[in-house]
């Protein structure tokens, strides 16, 4: 019932400082685990005594049963366990690497935590390198800290990478509507010419195409895409391709 | 806070880039950015936007006694912050060798060439006189501080009065502005910096580079010039090699740079001035509310379309030279020459079909023709990547159906839609 009230709101824009209000009750009984009816504060919301607050502007997303988040224009990136972003390496210092994940501080990566990697054989990392990697340690009171394998041992794409493609900065925004599973932005994007794209979570993204001018139009219409509406888009990228091809 | 590392990929494709003569964001070699210059509420507040750098110089005057060896001159007082709100990597408080690099070539740049008549500051000689000083702020920083501060500052120190003031005896008078009009500051030439950036030992050369690119510069050549050809100052630093030619393409460069920056300035305070003298509300206050957050406000993205441009001009070429019949204007009443008004339009059927690939191809081109002939001069220049030979092909065609009411009416022609418009033109001409 309270979520039925709540969902009235989802897809209006919110204001920091607004009240997430559900229903006839002001309140919303987060403590009271015994209730089915729990909710799910994703990112943006934040929890104050007995009330919801918005704490960033955007559009409010809900999905079944009791998730509700803020969906921002935001570009700060704030770092958070498991995700994977793209970092630079900045410092190498015995057996750990520092990298730029572009939050508050820099990440540490443990040289063993590459697929393959002994004490005898490090992998082979220069300075100023770019990193696919997963944050297994985010919180706010420690040093972030990354790895480029997975549970089981494997790169699984992870690692370093990144010869003659362009990095650009993106809102966060726009990169979950890169990553998002049927994304129309990435459909678009195929439909133009074939690239590669490697996506941080961070608000990173790694474009490379088959020329320098493609990949200077890719990432062009990256950047330009995070203020533009679906028929916006569409439009610039057609004219792209009667203009292009 | 220190300032975002560089990776080796991003030095690598920009430099890849600029060999290819590629710039990161569309612009040409020579072309700078798009510069928007706006002036506050009060007299002497000078906003400049140069791309997504963004400078604000604020002017202030005070009476002072005067320096003991030139007592009946003026004193200029110049001040550049590099605020932490610019960049990260700028720190508060501390003078950097950035900052003192820019402070003092700013210095150089408008006080060394004693662009500013400082005997008319003199109020009483040995006792007093105005100090004017200039504060300027770097709000945003995208690279090229040095030219955005340099225009704001000459900018502002055109835009500022001084109150008015009266001797009487030992009696200096000052006047508020409700008193006496304030008066200008008497300006001799207007020193602008344009700044150069070098690539691979000085093999390529680019002109105001953005952060990224001044990132990965060898070295750095800024020329203070004034739109007389006079040079101001000049300073090159990165410790390259440079050869007396590249100096010398440099300042011929900066001298029309610099005739363009100024005309821009000119015509921002003549706006200024005549939105003053219409009583309206005007400046920076006044140009903030219009900036709604909720509007999806974009930069055009500047897509370079050589291909485009390419294949507009080569059918142009190819195309089949329309037989030269020049209808000949009907003339309804004898002694009245008439074009076109009142006609049978022979060639509506094509024109719909123009107007409908016009839309469909790039609804939004009209608009920003359009908004480039509102916008400033400068804007032009630095969106002549994708207009400057589709308006060739625009002539060429008007050249042949000059007589036509359309040929006037059409709305100029830009970007992808260029290729099918040449071919159209062509087949009407066919037609008739």
């Amino acid at each position: 019932e309270d979520s039925s009230v709540s969902t009235e709101r989802v897809g209006e824009i919110l204001l920091p400082g607004d009240e997430f209000c559900c229903g006839p009750k002001d309140t919303l009984p987060l403590t009271d685990s015994g209730k089915s009816e729990r909710l799910v504060a994703g990112p943006g919301l934040r929890r104050s005594g007995d009330r919801l607050l918005v704490s960033r502007s955007g559009v409010l997303r809900h999905k079944e049963p009791n998730k509700f988040w803020i969906e921002s224009q935001q570009r700060r990136y704030v770092p958070a366990k498991g995700e994977t972003v793209i970092g630079i390496v900045t410092v190498k210092s015995g057996d750990v690497f520092k990298v730029d994940i572009g939050g508050s501080e820099v990440a540490s990566l443990s040289y063993l935590a590459f697929e393959g990697a002994t004490k005898r054989n490090r992998p082979n990392i220069q300075v100023g390198d770019l990193l696919l990697a997963q944050l297994v340690v985010a919180n706010k009171d420690m040093e972030p800290e990354l790895v480029c394998i997975d549970g089981s041992g494997r790169a699984n794409g992870m690692g370093v990478f990144g010869t003659g493609g362009l990095l650009i900065k993106v809102s966060l925004g726009l990169v979950r509507r890169l990553l998002a599973p049927r994304s129309d932005l990435r459909a678009d994007l195929e439909q133009l010419f074939p690239c590669e794209l490697a996506v941080g979570m961070n608000g990173r993204v790694w474009v490379r195409a088959g020329a320098v001018q493609q990949t200077l139009v890719l990432a062009n219409l990256l950047q330009s895409c995070d203020a533009m509406t679906a028929p916006q888009r569409q439009q610039l990228f057609r004219r792209l391709q009667q203009g292009a091809f | 806070m220190k300032d975002t590392p560089m990776s080796n990929c991003e030095r690598d494709f920009i430099l890849k880039a600029i060999e290819e003569k590629k710039r990161l964001d569309g612009r040409q070699t020579y072309d700078y950015r798009k510069i928007k210059i706006t002036f506050g509420t009060d007299y002497g507040c000078c906003f400049v936007d140069l791309g997504q750098t963004r400078v604000m110089a604020q002017v202030s005057c005070e009476l002072v006694v005067p320096k003991e060896n030139r007592p009946n001159e003026g004193i200029m007082f110049f001040n550049l912050e590099l605020s932490p709100m610019a960049s990260p990597a700028f720190e508060q408080g501390r003078q950097s060798e950035l900052s003192v690099k820019l402070n003092r070539q700013l210095e150089r740049c408008l006080r060394n060439s004693k662009c500013i008549d400082t005997e008319s500051l003199c109020v009483v000689s040995g006792e007093k006189v105005w100090q004017i000083r200039v504060d300027v702020h770097t709000l945003n920083n995208d690279g090229n501080l040095m030219d955005a501060a340099s225009v704001a500052a000459i900018g502002a120190l055109c835009h500022f009065r001084r109150p008015d003031v009266s001797i009487q005896g030992e009696e200096v008078t000052v006047y508020s502005p409700e008193e006496r009009d304030p008066i200008p500051l008497s300006i001799y030439h207007m020193p602008i910096s344009v700044s150069f950036a070098f690539f691979q030992q000085g093999t390529f050369l680019l002109v105001d580079p953005c952060e990224r690119e001044e990132r990965v510069m060898d070295g750095l050549l800024m020329i203070a010039m004034n739109k007389h050809r006079e040079i101001c100052s000049i300073q090159s630093s990165g410790g390259i090699m440079l050869l007396k030619e590249q100096v010398m393409r440099c300042s011929k460069i900066a001298s029309v740079k610099v005739s363009e920056i100024t005309e821009l300035i000119n015509k921002a305070l003549l706006n200024d001035k005549t939105a003053r003298k219409a009583g309206g509300r005007c400046g920076f206050a006044e140009s903030m509310p219009q900036e709604r957050i909720t509007a999806l406000k974009t930069d055009q993205t500047a897509v370079e379309m050589t291909d485009v441009s390419e294949t507009a001009s080569s059918i142009v070429q190819t195309a089949v030279a329309p037989p030269q019949t020049v209808p000949s204007p009907s003339v309804p009443v004898p002694g009245v020459g008439q074009v076109g008004e009142g006609l049978r339009n022979t060639w509506g059927l094509e024109e719909e079909e123009e107007e409908e690939e016009e839309e469909s191809c790039g609804g939004d081109s009209v608009e920003e023709v359009t908004k480039m002939d509102v916008e400033l001069h400068q804007e032009d220049k630095s969106r002549t990547v994708d207009v400057v030979e589709i308006l060739d092909s625009d002539e060429e065609e008007e050249e042949v159906v000059i007589l036509y009411p359309e040929a006037t009416k059409k709305p100029k022609n830009t970007g992808s839609s260029s290729g099918q418009k040449g071919a159209g033109a062509s087949r009407k001409q066919k037609k008739k």
